[in-house]
């Protein structure tokens, strides 16, 4: 079964989100306007990043990251011809030029670069090949994708996707009951933590906005982030009523509403 | 004479006429007509005002299913529809991304009209580009307990399968 479409109408935080709650292992592929990208998760973790035609070998990583010189890394190129990128980390280490650490932090700081990349692109066909995974001789990190995300939903300006996605200011937010999502697990910025601290059935998003002097825009935006993240959720505040159109249910007697449903079952079983 | 109706919405070209006729004993009364829009030209034909299929269950009691227009200029008709209505069906073409956010939209416009039972059903599983229900329910954000269904529309007894899971959601709230 595919999982396949357009960033138009299912956003790169958008899949994420599905990628993290789902867990899945396999490769993101994206053709945005101008590049082609593969990002590659394995349960639900990112691990990998790919991005058009750049160098991603670890020495082209480590001379972006300003690690080592471009001259060096025309030197070690020439060296290790026949080394695998983790091969090549552990001539590195074992000489001592570059520590373990600093390897790692370049990878996963090139690896995010070009995710937060991809949130600016806003059209491009995707798709997610399950169980597609870099080659094995590739070094990959392991990164919690709720904190990318919520990075991400920081840099998304589009006013109109947030208004579309909290159309209304009157509802509230309550804490997702899923195991493995724990706010103190996730990076907030004071902002959000502000608006975590007021998470209560009884505050509107209005009321949240108010205590907190923020415009509609900021608080959209925040929720948003904790949203996808898959942090919280919105929900009808206590005590609001119900619209006044909402109508009940014809038959008023519980056990005559029953006696019918169960004849409707009996018949559409039948068909 | 006894009349309930299930209502069956959903957005344009999800599959709600095929619903309908699949189990309908007669012939869907429908108001379809040539499409306008160009945007919206995907198939010849949309339903304009309902669809209306009818399943009799005894000379007492008629179950009447009314399928809403899909183009959003429609939209009026939809409350009117809802009124009285038992309980929903929201139909979610599988293989269109671009029409689940309307899907979640719909859905809630329709809870918000009346609250009733319903259930989704991943339309167009037998679709090569289909989304996964898992994957699907997450896109639309519903909670582990809305019933999503997979489901292809002309085939009688995936249909009659939601329709039954709708009416055990009913008999589980009259319960209550």
């Amino acid at each position: 079964m595919a999982l396949k479409g357009n960033l138009r109408d299912f956003n790169v935080t958008q899949l994420l989100n599905l990628i993290n709650i789902a867990q899945k292992t396999g490769t993101l592929t994206v053709e945005g306007p101008d590049a082609i990208s593969w990002i590659s998760f394995r349960a639900g973790k990112l691990i990998y990043a790919q991005m058009g035609n750049e160098d991603g070998s670890l020495t082209g990583i480590l001379t972006r990251a300003g690690k080592i010189t471009s001259k060096q890394a025309d030197v070690i190129k020439e060296n290790a011809t026949e080394k695998s990128d983790q091969g090549l980390g552990l001539l590195l280490i074992n000489a001592g030029y570059l520590s373990q650490q600093v390897i790692l932090d370049s990878i996963q700081q090139y690896v995010l670069d070009i995710v937060y990349q991809l949130f600016t692109w806003i059209d491009g066909l995707f798709r997610f090949d399950n169980d597609v995974l870099p080659p094995v001789d590739a070094i990959t990190v392991r990164m919690d994708l709720e904190n990318i995300i919520m990075e991400g939903s920081r840099q998304t300006q589009e006013w109109e996707l947030l208004k579309d996605e909290i159309p209304s200011l009157d509802m509230a937010l309550t804490f997702v009951d899923r195991p493995g999502a724990d706010i103190r697990d996730v990076q907030l910025t004071v902002e959000e933590w502000k608006v975590v601290s007021y998470i209560n059935p009884k505050n509107t998003l209005k009321r949240i906005a108010k205590a907190n002097k923020m415009n509609d825009l900021e608080i959209r935006r925040i929720v948003y982030g904790l949203v996808q993240a898959g942090l919280v959720e919105i929900i009808r505040p206590e005590g609001m009523p119900l619209p006044p159109k909402a109508k009940k249910l014809p038959p008023v007697d519980k056990k005559q509403q029953a006696s019918l449903v169960n004849k409707l079952i009996h018949r559409i079983r039948s068909l | 004479m006894q009349t309930v109706k299930m209502v069956v919405t959903g957005p344009f070209n999800s599959g709600k006429t095929a619903f309908i006729q699949s189990v309908s004993e007669i012939d869907v009364v429908s108001t379809e007509r040539k499409i306008s829009t160009e945007a919206e030209r995907i198939k010849e034909t949309t339903t304009v005002a309902m669809d209306f299929g009818r399943i009799t269950v005894d000379d007492d009691l008629v179950l009447y299913l009314f399928g809403t227009p899909g183009q959003k200029r429609f939209d009026f008709m939809w409350e009117i529809l809802a009124e009285g209505m038992l309980g929903f069906v929201v139909m979610v073409d599988s293989a269109r991304p671009e029409t689940f956010r309307e899907a979640r939209g719909i859905l809630q416009t329709f809870r918000a009209y009346a609250p009733t039972p319903y259930v989704v059903a991943a339309n167009k599983q037998d679709l090569d580009d289909a989304w996964e229900v898992d994957d699907l329910r997450i896109a639309l954000g519903l909670d582990s307990k809305i019933k999503m269904l997979p489901c292809v529309a002309n085939d009688r007894d995936q249909v009659k399968s939601v329709l039954l899971e709708l009416l055990y959601s009913i008999l589980e709230e009259s319960k209550e």
